[in-house]
């Protein structure tokens, strides 16, 4: 890359497509010659890969900072280049995209150290060591997709690394494609990967139209371009058509309502895939869209407040299910969403700086939760495994196949955890209190953030306050509910006494998330601001909000109540073994809903997937089949044809052409047998025939 | 002297022609269509010698040896090969010699 520029100025601007460059060449190197490699050393290349990814993004924030925030362009290859549709590969590097950069990066190469150890034992549970490999390439995969989105210069670019993650999220949801989360033979976990795939899909046609719309509109899809012909000829109807289009996008990555139900059957993916790219990074992708499109979504208030309410419904949507979930990885998938939906809000109202801020925050402590869960999964597998080996017979390979179902995921299988696992408890303890919002965990500073906007912004967003507020309650709840479950009261299965805690290749990369997680408020502390100031070179309009202390004072009681409640109902009494949840009986029905998740799968099963289904075998069997090709094909087309080349072949070549060349035939031999008769051998009568010849000659000349 | 027409020569060399035409188609003796051909030769040779002197001109009497020439040499062959047919045939029928018949 333009190393002399980098020499000549002392900035690192050019370095920018070693951020796509460092992970493919991790991704090839192990793709090559990982075949002959360690473990460990496939999980240093991918995880060196991830950092150096890192490093890079570092010293682009370093540049950026010493050169006042300024837009930096730097372009690296020509594109698309056709009448009006000027593309290239340019990379954008401004405030906002160094943050999603340093957040993706950040994350991803602590997850990539984690999986070294998590993968070793998953693979050796599963005795597939080749796995070890690809699940790595998906991962280097992944982070350079993530890149391209975040640092692209038009809607294109972005929408390649949006394809790309949406890829790495489909081969990794489906990684244990043969296996389901128990470990029998299953393809499970590949339908959950078809659905997040397909749900994606969906997102993607809205995203796509958003683009036609853009280019038919603006005639270009380079950001800088459409904000300013959008600024100067704004169109409500064209901008409001775009920004709805691109919110249908946004529902799908980012997992709001409606297109949501792909997240928690993606919980089927290995447990750093959920924690990286279901969590802390991909997902974000479409309130990164959101800010990114900030100037359009500035010029149409109505398609804010929808996206708005879309954030809010959802958040509080999601958190009612995630009080009802039994499974510790579905928990916090529902948490995601409801996190996420907290983050749509934001950038809804305008708040874009608080819906990055929380992107972050939320990266930090929802990747240490995800991957705290992670450890205490393994942790009762370990359990199990001691169990199965410690007595009943020690052939090993049937003895593993024969042993009764165990969920390893399923909280009520847990219990007083504390004991056995010390280090996750802390490190799990710290995601908790940071995301239930409790001062001055950096959950609190982030979502204090967003409700004190939607606070201050209540009359032109009504309702997003309340619906967020109540979220928000809901997510110290059923927090306080897991920890509660899993961590204290009696152990509920013998394998909860031998669980054991997972080695410090796992606990180290926690340890730095969770510092993370108690002091990532830091970046935007009241006072201080340093993220707004840092984002408003990029977006325009932002301004620090005054820190209120009636918002932070309500939310902080109202999640302080919520874990005092689920500490009377699962704390105080602990859950025993086969005991229903204590919130059955008092919520009734309103429960039996939250553990079906509303019911919202069957619904769209009932309305739109069996339909489908019905019309698919309506397409193929009556009309494809039967009237295609049994009536159309066979019927009409192949009997027509049969009939023609029938009366083409007898009457027509059999009766003319044939009969005409018979008749050619006979009337040859018979003329040939009657002139054979002259070559009779006598020379007499051949001296006659040349007499008669003579005579006729002369007494032509003579008569002439 | 009372010269002869030479109108007279000709229709008697005509004459001679025709009877030696139809001894080759008629006859089947070899020899008796050898003959006929001769007396063919000869009537040619006799209408020519007629216009040669009509016209007071030397060239067919001239053309009349080359012609006594070619036949007498035609004779030797003729007959050393009906001499051979017979050794072979005991016969000089010509519709006797048909092996070449396909």
């Amino acid at each position: 890359m333009n190393l002399s520029e980098t020499v000549n100025t002392g900035y690192f601007f050019g370095l920018v497509p070693l951020l796509v460059f460092f992970p493919i060449a991790g991704m090839l190197f192990n793709m090559i010659f990982g075949g002959k490699m360690s473990e460990k050393a496939i999980g240093t290349v991918a995880s060196a890969a991830s950092g150096l990814t890192f490093v890079v993004a570092v010293l682009l924030a370093y540049s950026l900072s010493a050169t006042h925030g300024e837009l930096h362009q730097v372009f690296l290859a020509e594109w698309i280049h056709i009448g009006e549709l000027q593309l290239d590969w340019t990379f954008r590097v401004d405030t906002l995209s160094v943050v999603m950069m340093l957040v993706v990066s950040g994350v991803g190469t602590l997850i990539h150290i984690y999986a070294i150890g998590y993968m070793h034992e998953d693979v050796r549970f599963k005795d597939d060591v080749r796995r070890f490999r690809r699940f790595f390439v998906f991962l280097n995969l992944f982070i350079a997709m993530m890149m391209i989105l975040v640092s692209g210069d038009s809607y294109l670019m972005l929408f390649v690394g949006w394809e790309g993650v949406g890829l790495c999220s489909f081969l990794l949801i489906g990684f244990w494609y043969d296996f389901n989360i128990l470990g029998q033979k299953s393809t499970e976990n590949a339908e959950a990967g078809k659905k997040a795939f397909i749900a994606n899909r969906v997102g993607d046609f809205g995203f796509l139209l958003a683009m036609f719309t853009t280019f038919w509109h603006f005639g270009s899809l380079q950001f800088d371009a459409v904000f300013e012909s959008a600024s100067h000829h704004p169109d409500p109807v064209v901008i409001s058509a775009i920004t709805l289009f691109m919110l249908i996008g946004v529902t799908g990555k980012s997992a709001q309502v409606p297109l949501y139900v792909w997240l928690p059957d993606a919980m089927a993916g290995p447990t750093p895939v959920s924690a990286l790219i279901h969590a802390a990074t991909m997902v974000t992708a479409g309130v990164y869209l959101v800010v990114r499109s900030a100037p359009l979504y500035n010029l149409v208030h109505s398609t804010s407040y929808i996206v708005a309410m879309i954030g809010a419904v959802t958040a509080l949507f999601a958190a009612t299910i995630a009080v009802g979930q039994y499974d510790i990885k579905k928990v916090l998938a529902y948490s995601t969403i409801s996190q996420l939906g907290f983050m749509v809000a934001a950038v809804g109202m305008g708040a874009y700086v608080a819906g990055i801020f929380h992107l972050a925050t939320h990266a930090f402590f929802k990747a240490l939760l995800f991957l705290s869960a992670g450890s205490i999964i393994l942790g009762m597998e370990r359990g199990h495994h001691h169990l199965a080996h410690g007595h009943g017979d020690h052939d090993d390979a049937d003895a593993h196949h024969d042993e009764e179902v165990f969920d390893p995921g399923d909280m009520r299988n847990m219990g007083n955890l504390r004991k056995q696992m010390p280090v996750t408890f802390w490190l799990y303890m710290a995601g908790t209190l940071a995301l239930a919002g409790i001062f001055p965990f950096a959950g609190f500073w982030s979502k204090d953030e967003i409700l004190l906007d939607a606070k201050l912004h209540a009359e032109h967003y009504p309702g997003v306050y309340w619906l967020l507020a109540a979220a928000a309650f809901l997510t110290a709840f059923y927090m306080g509910r897991q920890i509660w479950m899993v961590f204290f009261g009696k152990e509920r299965t013998e394998v909860a006494k031998h669980a054991q805690e997972s080695p410090p290749v796992m606990t180290v990369p926690l340890m730095v998330l969770a510092f993370l997680a108690v002091f990532g408020g830091a970046l935007n502390l009241p006072g201080s601001h340093a993220l707004t100031h840092w984002l408003e070179h990029t977006i325009e309009g932002v301004h620090a909000g005054e820190f209120d202390f009636m918002v932070a004072g309500v939310s902080t009681v109202l999640a302080l109540i919520a874990i005092g409640i689920s500490w009377l109902l699962y704390g105080k009494n602990p859950l025993k073994a086969g005991q229903i949840d204590p919130l059955k009986k008092p919520l009734g029905f309103v429960f039996t809903g939250m553990e079906n998740k509303w019911f919202v799968d069957e619904g769209y099963g009932a309305v739109i997937i069996r339909p489908f289904e019905k019309l698919a075998k309506f397409l193929s069997i009556d009309l494809d089949w039967n009237f295609w090709h049994d009536w159309f094909h066979n019927e009409v087309v192949y009997a027509g044809f049969q009939g023609l080349a029938k009366f083409l072949a007898d009457p027509v070549d059999m009766g003319i052409i044939n009969a005409i060349a018979d008749w050619l035939a006979e009337i040859t031999k018979r003329s040939s047998e009657k002139l054979s008769s002259l070559q009779n051998g006598f020379v007499r009568s051949y001296a006659l025939s040349v007499l008669v010849g003579v005579v006729m000659i002369l007494g032509y000349l003579l008569l002439k | 002297m009372n010269a002869v027409p030479v109108n007279y020569y000709i229709i008697l060399s005509a004459i001679l022609f025709t009877i030696g035409a139809l001894g080759v188609l008629i006859r089947r003796n070899a020899l008796v269509i050898f003959m006929s051909i001769e007396l063919m030769l000869n009537a040619a040779n006799l209408a020519l010698v007629a216009f040669s002197s009509a016209n007071a001109q030397l060239d067919g009497q001239i053309f009349v040896f080359f012609i006594m020439t070619v036949a007498a040499a035609e004779v030797a062959v003729g007959l050393a090969l009906i001499v051979a047919v017979f050794r072979t045939k005991k016969s000089i029928d010509v519709d006797q010699i048909n092996v070449l018949k396909g």
